[in-house]
Protein backbone atom coordinates (compact mmCIF):
# COMPACT_ATOMS: atom_id res chain seq x y z
CA UNK A 1 0.00 0.00 0.00
CA UNK A 2 1.39 3.39 -0.97
CA UNK A 3 2.10 6.10 1.57
CA UNK A 4 0.01 9.29 1.55
CA UNK A 5 1.68 12.70 1.43
CA UNK A 6 0.57 13.46 4.97
CA UNK A 7 2.00 10.20 6.26
CA UNK A 8 5.30 10.79 4.49
CA UNK A 9 5.55 14.25 6.03
CA UNK A 10 4.95 12.83 9.51
CA UNK A 11 7.58 10.18 8.88
CA UNK A 12 10.11 12.73 7.67
CA UNK A 13 9.49 15.04 10.61
CA UNK A 14 10.06 12.11 12.95
CA UNK A 15 13.49 11.56 11.39
CA UNK A 16 14.83 15.11 11.62
CA UNK A 17 15.40 17.74 14.27
CA UNK A 18 13.17 20.80 14.40
CA UNK A 19 13.81 24.15 16.03
CA UNK A 20 11.35 26.70 17.37
CA UNK A 21 11.41 30.25 15.90
CA UNK A 22 12.18 31.61 19.38
CA UNK A 23 15.51 29.76 19.42
CA UNK A 24 16.28 30.78 15.84
CA UNK A 25 15.63 34.41 16.80
CA UNK A 26 18.29 34.09 19.50
CA UNK A 27 20.74 32.70 16.94
CA UNK A 28 20.35 35.51 14.37
CA UNK A 29 23.68 37.27 13.96
CA UNK A 30 25.54 34.56 15.87
CA UNK A 31 27.16 33.08 12.80
CA UNK A 32 24.72 30.21 12.30
CA UNK A 33 23.93 29.60 8.65
CA UNK A 34 20.23 30.02 7.90
CA UNK A 35 18.93 28.88 4.54
CA UNK A 36 15.58 29.79 3.01
CA UNK A 37 14.54 26.88 0.78
CA UNK A 38 11.51 28.59 -0.77
CA UNK A 39 11.43 29.81 -4.36
CA UNK A 40 13.34 32.97 -5.20
CA UNK A 41 10.13 34.93 -5.69
CA UNK A 42 8.94 33.98 -2.20
CA UNK A 43 12.35 34.95 -0.81
CA UNK A 44 12.03 38.35 -2.48
CA UNK A 45 8.84 39.09 -0.52
CA UNK A 46 10.77 38.94 2.76
CA UNK A 47 13.08 36.58 4.62
CA UNK A 48 14.81 36.03 7.95
CA UNK A 49 17.65 38.52 8.53
CA UNK A 50 20.86 37.26 6.93
CA UNK A 51 19.23 34.16 5.45
CA UNK A 52 20.65 32.72 2.26
CA UNK A 53 18.32 31.73 -0.54
CA UNK A 54 18.62 28.22 -1.97
CA UNK A 55 15.37 27.03 -3.52
CA UNK A 56 14.74 23.41 -2.60
CA UNK A 57 15.06 22.29 -6.21
CA UNK A 58 18.67 23.55 -6.22
CA UNK A 59 19.51 22.42 -2.71
CA UNK A 60 21.90 19.56 -3.43
CA UNK A 61 23.74 21.54 -6.10
CA UNK A 62 24.24 24.74 -4.12
CA UNK A 63 24.37 23.87 -0.44
CA UNK A 64 28.14 23.33 -0.47
CA UNK A 65 28.92 26.95 -1.21
CA UNK A 66 26.46 28.24 1.42
CA UNK A 67 27.41 25.69 4.11
CA UNK A 68 30.73 24.03 3.31
CA UNK A 69 31.22 22.61 6.81
CA UNK A 70 29.02 19.56 7.32
CA UNK A 71 29.54 19.63 11.08
CA UNK A 72 28.46 23.26 11.51
CA UNK A 73 25.02 24.24 12.72
CA UNK A 74 22.55 24.80 9.88
CA UNK A 75 18.93 25.93 10.03
CA UNK A 76 16.48 25.56 7.14
CA UNK A 77 13.09 27.16 6.84
CA UNK A 78 10.31 27.61 4.30
CA UNK A 79 6.82 29.09 4.41
CA UNK A 80 5.23 26.70 6.92
CA UNK A 81 7.89 24.17 7.89
CA UNK A 82 7.15 21.31 5.49
CA UNK A 83 9.47 21.87 2.52
CA UNK A 84 12.30 22.62 4.94
CA UNK A 85 11.60 19.31 6.72
CA UNK A 86 12.11 17.39 3.48
CA UNK A 87 15.18 19.47 2.71
CA UNK A 88 16.63 18.80 6.17
CA UNK A 89 16.23 15.07 5.69
CA UNK A 90 18.01 15.25 2.34
CA UNK A 91 20.93 17.15 3.82
CA UNK A 92 21.10 14.83 6.82
CA UNK A 93 20.63 11.47 5.08
CA UNK A 94 22.13 12.04 1.64
CA UNK A 95 24.77 14.72 2.18
CA UNK A 96 25.91 13.98 5.73
CA UNK A 97 25.06 17.29 7.44
CA UNK A 98 25.29 16.50 11.14
CA UNK A 99 23.54 19.47 12.76
CA UNK A 100 20.78 20.48 10.38
CA UNK A 101 17.41 21.54 11.77
CA UNK A 102 14.15 22.69 10.22
CA UNK A 103 12.33 25.69 11.70
CA UNK A 104 8.86 24.80 12.98
CA UNK A 105 6.01 26.70 11.33
CA UNK A 106 8.27 28.40 8.77
CA UNK A 107 8.31 32.13 8.18
CA UNK A 108 4.54 32.27 8.73
CA UNK A 109 4.93 31.40 12.42
CA UNK A 110 8.07 33.61 12.57
CA UNK A 111 6.01 36.60 11.41
CA UNK A 112 3.13 35.72 13.75
CA UNK A 113 5.57 35.93 16.64
CA UNK A 114 6.54 39.41 15.48
CA UNK A 115 10.19 38.70 14.71
CA UNK A 116 12.14 40.82 12.22
CA UNK A 117 11.73 40.20 8.50
CA UNK A 118 14.21 41.56 5.98
CA UNK A 119 12.67 42.67 2.72
CA UNK A 120 15.24 42.75 -0.08
CA UNK A 121 15.00 45.60 -2.51
CA UNK A 122 13.53 44.02 -5.56
CA UNK A 123 15.30 43.87 -8.88
CA UNK A 124 13.08 44.73 -11.82
CA UNK A 125 12.00 41.96 -14.17
CA UNK A 126 14.49 43.26 -16.73
CA UNK A 127 17.29 43.29 -14.15
CA UNK A 128 16.45 39.74 -13.08
CA UNK A 129 16.87 38.67 -16.66
CA UNK A 130 19.95 40.77 -17.41
CA UNK A 131 21.79 39.59 -14.30
CA UNK A 132 20.31 36.09 -14.21
CA UNK A 133 23.71 34.38 -14.45
CA UNK A 134 24.82 36.33 -11.38
CA UNK A 135 21.63 35.50 -9.52
CA UNK A 136 22.32 31.80 -10.06
CA UNK A 137 25.65 32.01 -8.23
CA UNK A 138 25.09 31.63 -4.48
CA UNK A 139 28.05 33.93 -3.68
CA UNK A 140 26.32 36.74 -5.59
CA UNK A 141 22.55 36.22 -5.79
CA UNK A 142 20.08 39.10 -5.60
CA UNK A 143 21.82 40.52 -2.54
CA UNK A 144 25.22 40.61 -4.25
CA UNK A 145 23.73 42.06 -7.41
CA UNK A 146 22.19 44.82 -5.32
CA UNK A 147 25.64 45.54 -3.86
CA UNK A 148 27.03 45.85 -7.39
CA UNK A 149 24.18 48.16 -8.40
CA UNK A 150 24.82 50.31 -5.32
CA UNK A 151 28.60 50.42 -5.88
CA UNK A 152 30.56 53.42 -7.11
CA UNK A 153 33.80 52.65 -8.91
CA UNK A 154 36.20 55.24 -10.31
CA UNK A 155 38.37 54.42 -13.31
CA UNK A 156 41.50 56.49 -13.54
CA UNK A 157 42.19 56.37 -17.25
CA UNK A 158 39.95 55.19 -20.09
CA UNK A 159 42.85 53.72 -22.01
CA UNK A 160 44.26 50.24 -22.40
CA UNK A 161 43.48 48.99 -18.89
CA UNK A 162 40.41 51.15 -18.35
CA UNK A 163 38.66 49.98 -21.52
CA UNK A 164 38.05 46.33 -20.65
CA UNK A 165 37.59 47.14 -16.96
CA UNK A 166 34.86 49.68 -17.71
CA UNK A 167 33.05 47.42 -20.16
CA UNK A 168 32.95 44.41 -17.88
CA UNK A 169 32.08 46.39 -14.75
CA UNK A 170 29.25 48.01 -16.70
CA UNK A 171 28.06 44.62 -17.91
CA UNK A 172 28.21 43.29 -14.34
CA UNK A 173 25.88 46.08 -13.26
CA UNK A 174 28.16 48.31 -11.20
CA UNK A 175 25.76 51.17 -10.65
CA UNK A 176 28.08 54.17 -10.90
CA UNK A 177 31.24 54.32 -13.00
CA UNK A 178 33.34 57.47 -12.77
CA UNK A 179 35.82 57.91 -15.61
CA UNK A 180 38.76 60.29 -15.50
CA UNK A 181 40.59 60.96 -18.76
CA UNK A 182 41.77 64.11 -20.45
CA UNK A 183 42.53 62.62 -23.88
CA UNK A 184 40.67 62.30 -27.15
CA UNK A 185 40.41 58.99 -28.98
CA UNK A 186 43.32 58.45 -31.35
CA UNK A 187 43.59 55.90 -34.13
CA UNK A 188 46.69 54.42 -32.46
CA UNK A 189 44.61 53.68 -29.33
CA UNK A 190 42.33 51.25 -31.11
CA UNK A 191 44.84 48.39 -31.21
CA UNK A 192 43.88 47.79 -27.53
CA UNK A 193 41.37 50.36 -26.23
CA UNK A 194 38.28 48.39 -27.11
CA UNK A 195 35.76 50.72 -25.46
CA UNK A 196 36.35 53.26 -28.26
CA UNK A 197 35.66 52.89 -31.96
CA UNK A 198 36.90 53.97 -35.36
CA UNK A 199 33.97 56.38 -35.84
CA UNK A 200 34.77 58.08 -32.55
CA UNK A 201 38.38 58.99 -33.30
CA UNK A 202 38.89 62.60 -32.25
CA UNK A 203 36.16 62.80 -29.61
CA UNK A 204 36.91 62.88 -25.88
CA UNK A 205 37.60 59.43 -24.42
CA UNK A 206 35.16 60.04 -21.56
CA UNK A 207 32.32 60.67 -24.06
CA UNK A 208 33.30 57.69 -26.19
CA UNK A 209 33.47 55.43 -23.13
CA UNK A 210 30.08 56.66 -21.93
CA UNK A 211 28.52 55.79 -25.29
CA UNK A 212 29.84 52.22 -25.20
CA UNK A 213 28.84 51.74 -21.57
CA UNK A 214 25.28 52.92 -22.14
CA UNK A 215 24.97 50.80 -25.28
CA UNK A 216 25.92 47.80 -23.18
CA UNK A 217 23.99 48.62 -20.01
CA UNK A 218 21.75 51.68 -19.61
CA UNK A 219 21.48 50.93 -15.85
CA UNK A 220 24.95 52.39 -15.30
CA UNK A 221 25.30 55.98 -14.20
CA UNK A 222 28.46 57.35 -15.87
CA UNK A 223 30.21 60.29 -14.22
CA UNK A 224 32.70 61.94 -16.57
CA UNK A 225 35.82 63.86 -15.56
CA UNK A 226 37.56 65.24 -18.64
CA UNK A 227 40.59 66.38 -16.77
CA UNK A 228 44.02 65.32 -15.58
CA UNK A 229 44.18 64.48 -11.92
CA UNK A 230 46.64 66.52 -9.92
CA UNK A 231 47.21 67.38 -6.30
CA UNK A 232 44.60 70.14 -6.46
CA UNK A 233 41.67 67.99 -7.60
CA UNK A 234 42.38 64.36 -6.69
CA UNK A 235 40.75 64.32 -3.26
CA UNK A 236 37.60 65.96 -4.60
CA UNK A 237 37.41 63.48 -7.50
CA UNK A 238 37.99 60.20 -5.66
CA UNK A 239 36.09 61.01 -2.47
CA UNK A 240 32.87 59.01 -2.20
CA UNK A 241 33.93 56.16 -4.46
CA UNK A 242 34.05 52.63 -3.06
CA UNK A 243 36.96 51.42 -5.19
CA UNK A 244 39.42 53.16 -7.53
CA UNK A 245 40.89 51.35 -10.53
CA UNK A 246 44.38 52.54 -11.35
CA UNK A 247 45.12 52.27 -15.04
CA UNK A 248 47.19 55.42 -15.46
CA UNK A 249 50.25 55.60 -17.64
CA UNK A 250 52.70 57.53 -15.48
CA UNK A 251 54.41 57.39 -12.10
CA UNK A 252 53.50 60.80 -10.65
CA UNK A 253 49.79 60.04 -10.90
CA UNK A 254 50.29 56.57 -9.40
CA UNK A 255 52.02 58.04 -6.33
CA UNK A 256 49.49 60.85 -6.10
CA UNK A 257 46.57 58.41 -6.26
CA UNK A 258 48.21 56.23 -3.64
CA UNK A 259 48.65 59.04 -1.18
CA UNK A 260 45.13 60.40 -1.63
CA UNK A 261 43.50 56.96 -1.47
CA UNK A 262 45.36 56.10 1.75
CA UNK A 263 44.18 59.35 3.28
CA UNK A 264 40.58 58.61 2.26
CA UNK A 265 40.91 54.86 2.98
CA UNK A 266 39.69 53.88 -0.49
CA UNK A 267 41.00 50.58 -1.88
CA UNK A 268 42.85 50.78 -5.20
CA UNK A 269 43.05 47.97 -7.73
CA UNK A 270 46.27 48.71 -9.55
CA UNK A 271 47.77 47.25 -12.69
CA UNK A 272 50.51 48.24 -15.08
CA UNK A 273 51.66 46.92 -18.42
CA UNK A 274 54.70 47.10 -20.64
CA UNK A 275 55.59 45.05 -23.66
CA UNK A 276 54.50 41.53 -22.84
CA UNK A 277 54.48 41.92 -19.04
CA UNK A 278 51.80 42.93 -16.57
CA UNK A 279 51.71 43.56 -12.82
CA UNK A 280 48.67 43.70 -10.55
CA UNK A 281 48.01 44.27 -6.88
CA UNK A 282 45.22 45.48 -4.60
CA UNK A 283 46.16 48.24 -2.19
CA UNK A 284 43.65 48.37 0.65
CA UNK A 285 44.75 51.12 3.00
CA UNK A 286 45.71 49.91 6.47
CA UNK A 287 44.64 46.32 5.70
CA UNK A 288 47.68 45.78 3.53
CA UNK A 289 50.64 47.59 1.99
CA UNK A 290 50.26 50.71 -0.16
CA UNK A 291 51.96 51.51 -3.47
CA UNK A 292 54.78 53.31 -1.67
CA UNK A 293 55.39 50.24 0.52
CA UNK A 294 55.88 48.24 -2.67
CA UNK A 295 57.84 50.79 -4.69
CA UNK A 296 59.49 53.26 -2.35
CA UNK A 297 60.78 55.37 -5.20
CA UNK A 298 60.08 55.60 -8.89
CA UNK A 299 62.88 54.28 -11.05
CA UNK A 300 65.07 56.68 -13.00
CA UNK A 301 64.28 57.49 -16.60
CA UNK A 302 66.25 54.72 -18.25
CA UNK A 303 64.43 52.13 -16.16
CA UNK A 304 61.03 53.80 -16.47
CA UNK A 305 60.23 53.66 -20.15
CA UNK A 306 56.59 54.54 -19.54
CA UNK A 307 57.25 58.24 -20.00
CA UNK A 308 57.97 57.92 -23.66
CA UNK A 309 56.06 56.05 -26.32
CA UNK A 310 56.59 52.38 -25.66
CA UNK A 311 55.04 49.38 -27.20
CA UNK A 312 52.57 47.01 -25.61
CA UNK A 313 50.98 43.84 -26.88
CA UNK A 314 47.40 44.85 -27.76
CA UNK A 315 45.70 42.03 -25.88
CA UNK A 316 47.79 42.46 -22.71
CA UNK A 317 45.74 45.34 -21.23
CA UNK A 318 42.69 43.16 -21.88
CA UNK A 319 44.13 40.42 -19.69
CA UNK A 320 45.31 42.75 -16.95
CA UNK A 321 42.24 45.01 -17.09
CA UNK A 322 39.95 42.05 -16.59
CA UNK A 323 42.01 40.80 -13.68
CA UNK A 324 41.44 44.28 -12.24
CA UNK A 325 37.70 44.11 -12.93
CA UNK A 326 37.58 40.75 -11.17
CA UNK A 327 39.31 42.17 -8.09
CA UNK A 328 36.89 45.12 -8.07
CA UNK A 329 33.87 42.81 -8.12
CA UNK A 330 35.37 40.70 -5.31
CA UNK A 331 35.96 43.79 -3.17
CA UNK A 332 32.39 45.00 -3.70
CA UNK A 333 30.88 41.60 -2.91
CA UNK A 334 33.31 40.81 -0.10
CA UNK A 335 34.12 37.39 -1.51
CA UNK A 336 37.30 35.44 -2.22
CA UNK A 337 40.88 36.43 -1.52
CA UNK A 338 41.71 39.81 -3.04
CA UNK A 339 45.31 40.30 -4.18
CA UNK A 340 46.15 42.33 -1.05
CA UNK A 341 49.81 42.01 -0.04
CA UNK A 342 50.61 40.16 -3.23
CA UNK A 343 51.96 41.38 -6.56
CA UNK A 344 50.84 39.23 -9.47
CA UNK A 345 53.24 39.07 -12.38
CA UNK A 346 51.87 38.02 -15.75
CA UNK A 347 54.30 37.06 -18.50
CA UNK A 348 52.31 36.84 -21.73
CA UNK A 349 55.09 35.21 -23.76
CA UNK A 350 55.76 32.51 -21.19
CA UNK A 351 52.04 32.21 -20.33
CA UNK A 352 52.84 32.28 -16.61
CA UNK A 353 51.23 34.05 -13.68
CA UNK A 354 53.51 34.20 -10.65
CA UNK A 355 53.39 36.27 -7.51
CA UNK A 356 55.62 37.83 -4.91
CA UNK A 357 54.75 38.97 -1.40
CA UNK A 358 54.31 42.63 -0.57
CA UNK A 359 54.58 43.79 3.03
CA UNK A 360 53.55 46.95 4.79
CA UNK A 361 56.61 49.11 5.28
CA UNK A 362 56.74 50.21 8.94
CA UNK A 363 58.61 53.30 7.73
CA UNK A 364 56.26 54.06 4.83
CA UNK A 365 56.11 57.86 4.48
CA UNK A 366 52.35 57.65 3.91
CA UNK A 367 50.58 54.60 5.32
CA UNK A 368 52.63 54.27 8.49
CA UNK A 369 50.82 57.40 9.66
CA UNK A 370 47.29 58.28 10.67
CA UNK A 371 45.29 59.31 7.58
CA UNK A 372 44.35 62.64 9.14
CA UNK A 373 48.04 63.52 9.44
CA UNK A 374 48.61 63.35 5.68
CA UNK A 375 48.56 66.98 4.54
CA UNK A 376 47.43 68.29 1.16
CA UNK A 377 50.91 69.42 0.22
CA UNK A 378 52.30 65.92 0.82
CA UNK A 379 50.06 64.24 -1.73
CA UNK A 380 52.05 62.80 -4.60
CA UNK A 381 55.38 64.28 -3.57
CA UNK A 382 57.77 62.93 -6.07
CA UNK A 383 61.45 63.63 -6.62
CA UNK A 384 62.59 65.35 -9.81
CA UNK A 385 59.97 63.84 -12.01
CA UNK A 386 59.85 66.48 -14.72
CA UNK A 387 63.59 66.12 -15.16
CA UNK A 388 63.56 62.41 -15.60
CA UNK A 389 60.53 62.42 -17.87
CA UNK A 390 62.32 64.90 -20.06
CA UNK A 391 65.39 62.67 -20.07
CA UNK A 392 63.27 59.68 -21.05
CA UNK A 393 61.76 61.56 -23.94
CA UNK B 1 74.05 28.51 -8.56
CA UNK B 2 70.90 30.66 -8.47
CA UNK B 3 68.61 31.76 -11.27
CA UNK B 4 67.94 35.46 -11.67
CA UNK B 5 64.79 36.58 -13.47
CA UNK B 6 65.52 39.69 -15.48
CA UNK B 7 62.74 42.29 -15.95
CA UNK B 8 62.08 43.63 -19.46
CA UNK B 9 63.82 46.95 -18.82
CA UNK B 10 67.09 45.20 -17.88
CA UNK B 11 67.13 42.55 -20.58
CA UNK B 12 69.11 44.68 -23.00
CA UNK B 13 71.86 44.80 -20.38
CA UNK B 14 72.14 41.00 -20.26
CA UNK B 15 72.07 40.26 -23.98
CA UNK B 16 68.29 39.96 -24.16
CA UNK B 17 68.03 37.01 -21.77
CA UNK B 18 64.92 36.63 -19.58
CA UNK B 19 66.87 34.77 -16.93
CA UNK B 20 70.52 34.23 -16.18
CA UNK B 21 72.42 32.09 -13.70
CA UNK B 22 74.76 33.60 -11.13
CA UNK B 23 76.53 32.28 -8.08
CA UNK B 24 77.18 33.55 -4.59
CA UNK B 25 76.60 32.80 -0.93
CA UNK B 26 74.12 35.58 -0.40
CA UNK B 27 71.86 37.92 -2.38
CA UNK B 28 74.53 40.63 -2.58
CA UNK B 29 77.15 38.22 -3.90
CA UNK B 30 74.78 36.77 -6.51
CA UNK B 31 73.84 40.24 -7.76
CA UNK B 32 77.50 41.32 -7.82
CA UNK B 33 78.26 38.20 -9.85
CA UNK B 34 75.53 39.27 -12.26
CA UNK B 35 76.99 42.77 -12.46
CA UNK B 36 80.52 41.50 -13.09
CA UNK B 37 79.29 39.35 -15.99
CA UNK B 38 76.98 42.08 -17.27
CA UNK B 39 78.54 45.40 -16.27
CA UNK B 40 75.64 47.43 -17.66
CA UNK B 41 73.51 46.18 -14.75
CA UNK B 42 75.89 47.54 -12.08
CA UNK B 43 74.53 51.08 -11.98
CA UNK B 44 70.95 49.93 -12.45
CA UNK B 45 71.10 47.69 -9.39
CA UNK B 46 73.56 49.33 -7.02
CA UNK B 47 74.06 52.81 -5.69
CA UNK B 48 77.65 54.12 -5.53
CA UNK B 49 77.94 52.95 -1.90
CA UNK B 50 77.19 49.35 -2.90
CA UNK B 51 73.63 49.25 -1.56
CA UNK B 52 70.65 48.17 -3.64
CA UNK B 53 69.02 51.12 -5.32
CA UNK B 54 65.81 52.04 -3.52
CA UNK B 55 63.76 51.67 -6.69
CA UNK B 56 64.86 48.08 -7.26
CA UNK B 57 62.92 45.35 -5.50
CA UNK B 58 64.59 41.97 -5.18
CA UNK B 59 62.72 38.83 -4.16
CA UNK B 60 64.28 35.57 -3.07
CA UNK B 61 61.82 33.05 -4.41
CA UNK B 62 58.63 34.97 -3.58
CA UNK B 63 59.84 36.92 -0.53
CA UNK B 64 61.06 40.52 -0.52
CA UNK B 65 64.71 40.49 0.62
CA UNK B 66 64.04 43.69 2.59
CA UNK B 67 62.04 41.62 5.10
CA UNK B 68 64.78 38.96 5.13
CA UNK B 69 68.38 40.02 5.64
CA UNK B 70 68.65 42.29 2.60
CA UNK B 71 71.82 41.75 0.60
CA UNK B 72 73.10 39.42 3.36
CA UNK B 73 70.23 36.95 2.86
CA UNK B 74 71.67 33.50 2.27
CA UNK B 75 71.08 31.97 -1.16
CA UNK B 76 70.97 28.23 -1.73
CA UNK B 77 71.50 26.25 -4.89
CA UNK B 78 68.42 26.32 -7.05
CA UNK B 79 66.94 29.49 -5.50
CA UNK B 80 65.35 32.04 -7.78
CA UNK B 81 65.97 35.77 -7.48
CA UNK B 82 63.42 38.11 -9.05
CA UNK B 83 64.53 41.65 -9.87
CA UNK B 84 61.52 43.88 -10.12
CA UNK B 85 61.39 47.56 -10.98
CA UNK B 86 58.07 49.42 -10.95
CA UNK B 87 56.22 49.77 -14.25
CA UNK B 88 53.73 52.55 -14.95
CA UNK B 89 52.21 51.70 -18.31
CA UNK B 90 48.46 51.76 -18.55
Amino acid sequence: MSTSGAELLRLVKSQIQEVDPAEVNELIGEGVTIVDVRGSEEFATGHLPGAKSIPRGHLEARIDSAAPDRTAELILYCQSGNRSAYAARTLQEDLGYERVRSMTGGITLWKDRGYEVEIPRALSAEQRERYSRHLLIPEIGAEGQQKLLDAKVLLLGAGGLGSPTALYLAAAGVGTLGIVDDDDVDLSNLQRQVIHSTQRVGIPKVDSAEESIHALNPDVNVVKYKTRVDASNIVEIIEGYDVVVDGVDNFPTRYLLNDASVRLRIPVVSASILGFDGQLSVFKPYDGPCYRCLFREPPPAELAPSCGANGVLGVLPGTMGLLQATEVVKLILGIGEPAIGRLLLYDALAATLTEVKVHRDPDCPICSRDPDEIADEELGVFPDYEAFCAAAG
Amino acid sequence: MATIKIPPVLRASVGGEKQVDASGEDVGAVLRDLASNHPATQEQLFSPDGQLNRYVNVYLNDEDVRVLDGLDTAVRDGDTLVILPAMAGG
